[in-house]
């Protein structure tokens, strides 16, 4: 069978990447693309110390976690749309008064 | 020992891992490098597909369905539906306001990493005995991750996850209700030029 540490590992690698993503991108859907990815990696790592401890939590609360991914996320762009048709542009660095 | 690593690396579930492993970090790091968005939203729905294909192996087959329908199909959609409709398809500008920002992204996450597996090298393992758990609990191992594990899981007046999953029925009301209102077009904003 794979080691757990294996899973950890891959989780850990996923969601460094999601915020070298998060940091560096200037666009804000692919920002909310990468917290997508960083949500993905501590799934799975709940997911296999889930399968590996024998408990059910792990399961249950990545799929709570789906749930609150997907309300985040129609949230979060509906916010951007409403953001994109007050300032006709969405960079974050110009996006910093909270004020419509 | 060496030849049982070849076995675990290079046989069966062993190598089904490497594969989606490395498939997921690469696509993983298409998302970030890519500087079309278009092409970053496919590329993580390929990388959702490599997890998904790894909760399989986890035997956690309910929630590959769910990630496969949930992320890849639904939360995808919406992503390149508001990439086309905000007309955002075009790369990013090479403009950069501040200098030196990729390398400190990519500094920070290091020392993140560091950080995490000094937390993981340091830690005292904890025993990995049967958890207690309330009777009633479906067998652990291929029976959990099906959907009528989760179900029973989920549905158990014994368990803790039933108020959980009635409030998160009240969370979708809500997001829901709260992303028409803001996406809804006001009439004061259109009588603005």
């Amino acid at each position: 069978m794979i080691p757990l540490s294996w899973y950890l590992i891959l989780g850990a690698m996923l969601f460094f990447i999601g915020v070298v993503g998060v940091l560096t991108k200037r666009n804000p859907i692919v920002i909310f693309m990468c917290i997508e990815m960083m949500l993905n990696a501590v799934n799975l790592t709940l997911v296999a110390l889930g399968r590996y401890l024998g408990h059910a939590g792990g399961q249950m609360i990545a799929l709570f976690a789906m749930a609150v991914a997907a309300a985040e996320v129609a949230v979060g762009l509906g916010i951007l749309i409403r953001i994109f048709r007050s300032r006709e542009n969405i960079n974050v660095d110009e996006i910093n008064v909270l004020q419509g | 020992m060496i030849a049982t690593l070849f076995d675990a690396l290079f046989k069966g579930p062993g190598l089904l891992f490497f594969a989606f492993a490395f498939g997921a970090l690469a696509t993983a790091t298409l998302v970030v490098i890519s500087k079309n968005p278009v092409r970053a939203a496919l590329f993580l729905v390929l990388n959702l597909f490599c997890v998904a294909v790894l909760y399989l192996l986890l035997s956690a087959f309910f929630l590959a369905a769910v990630q496969v329908i949930v992320y890849a199909g639904a939360i995808m959609v919406l992503f390149l539906f508001v990439i086309m409709l905000l007309n955002l398809g075009t790369p990013e500008k090479a403009r950069e306001r501040l200098k030196f920002q990729v390398p400190a992204a990519v500094g920070a996450a290091l020392m993140l990493a560091l950080i995490v597996a000094w937390a993981i090298a340091t830690s005292t393992p904890v025993s990995v005995g049967p958890v207690a758990l309330p009777a009633d609990t479906p067998a652990s191992g291929d029976a959990m991750g099906t959907p009528e594990g989760i179900g029973r899981t989920l549905y158990n007046p014994s368990l803790p996850w039933l108020l959980p999953f009635e409030v998160t029925s009240i969370l979708l009301l809500v997001a829901t209700v709260g992303a028409v209102v803001l996406a809804k077009r006001s009439n004061a904003e259109e009588v603005k030029p």
